[in-house]
């Protein structure tokens, strides 16, 4: 349902470099034919990617790891904040309660205190039902702040722990 | 050939397209020759080039598009090569203008200056196209073979880096983005 809300909100080009959690997504944007897909080479692309379609009139969102948008930082920064792009950013947020992978904890605990020093407005995906509603709401806010706006994919959404 | 000697013998070729150009001596130069509406400046953002210029590729595959790229630009964002060709845009034509310094900090060399391939970074992952040119006769015949077929395709331009005219665009980022956008959006 993540995917049908991007559609809704009229998303054609997702940039995405691949994690655990977005697998499912990332496939589904492969397969849909009115949809392209950028696989990235490194997140911050996606910023300039993403600039570049808004530029010539496409909606687009990016989809990565929390340490990719750690990645992304001078992008988001000094492209997408500098002229003002109204960036949607799907941030799947590992490292965070119920994490199991020792590596992930350092990104995990960062994370939010990065968005908030970036002054990137942030929200939460964590069950079905809110899905579709935040997402659209973070693409109205996105355009009508011409910035960057950040949806954290959590856990209890993205992975079930057996 | 200075970088403005290039520049100016490109020039022709960016008339018909949509032109992204890289921070600093560059976007300058750029501007001192002449500004048009479909010519987008990046003020920062070093390395962001070839991929804001691969997202409007890909988002209007009926315009040609060319990113004037720098060395140091391109170095910071080396994985853009694999990206682009992986799309395969083949409106795409990847201008790199190699001055082997870093000007707009005042010259500093770029790292293993002079000895790096970079038409040749760009065929080993993928473009389907590649060429370097030395000179302004190298530089006319590589482009107009370049502009002909389809691309992902990249023109190495060595270019003597004094910065030479020009200052920064003056306009604030939004502005520059505001007046291609609506360009693009008539076109």
């Amino acid at each position: 349902m993540i995917y049908r809300a991007l559609k809704e909100a009229d998303i054609r080009i997702i940039s995405a470099l691949p994690e655990t959690w977005l697998v499912h997504l990332i496939r589904m944007a492969d397969d849909d034919p009115e949809m392209t897909l950028v696989r990235l080479a490194k997140e911050e692309e996606g910023v300039g990617v993403s600039t570049g379609a808004h530029l010539a009139g496409v909606k687009s969102a990016m989809l990565m790891q929390n340490h990719g948008f750690l990645a992304a930082v001078n992008g988001i920064v000094s492209c997408g904040q500098l002229y003002r792009i109204p960036l949607l950013m799907l941030i799947s947020q590992r490292g965070s309660f119920g994490e199991r992978d020792p590596w992930q904890c350092e990104g995990g605990g960062v994370t939010e205190h990065v968005l908030e020093a970036l002054r990137i407005p942030f929200d939460r995906l964590e069950a079905p039902d809110h899905v579709g509603k935040r997402i659209l709401k973070a693409q109205t806010l996105a355009h009508a702040s011409s910035r960057p706006v950040a949806l954290l994919l959590c856990r209890d959404l993205m992975w079930e722990d057996s | 050939m200075t970088r403005l000697d290039a520049l100016q013998a490109i020039y022709p070729e960016l008339e018909r397209s949509v032109v992204v150009t890289i921070m600093g001596a560059v976007a300058a130069e750029l501007q001192s020759i002449g500004h048009r509406p479909n010519f987008f400046y990046l003020l920062h953002a070093m390395g962001l080039a070839s991929s804001v210029g691969l997202g409007i590729a890909l988002a209007r595959p009926e315009l040609p598009v060319v990113v004037l790229d720098g060395d140091g630009s391109l170095l910071m964002n080396l994985g853009t090569l694999v990206t682009v060709a992986g799309m395969a845009p083949k409106n795409y034509l990847h201008v790199v203008l190699e001055g082997k310094t870093y000007d707009t900090s005042g010259g500093q060399p770029t790292p293993n200056e002079g000895k790096v391939d970079f038409a040749g970074l760009a065929r080993a992952a993928g473009y389907v196209r590649a060429e370097t040119a030395d000179d302004e006769a190298g530089l006319h015949q590589a482009l107009s073979e370049l502009v002909k077929a389809d691309g992902p395709a990249l023109l190495c331009v060595r270019v003597n880096s004094m910065w030479a005219m020009g200052s920064l665009p003056g306009r604030a980022a939004r502005d520059i983005y505001d007046s291609v956008a609506a360009a693009l959006a008539t076109s």
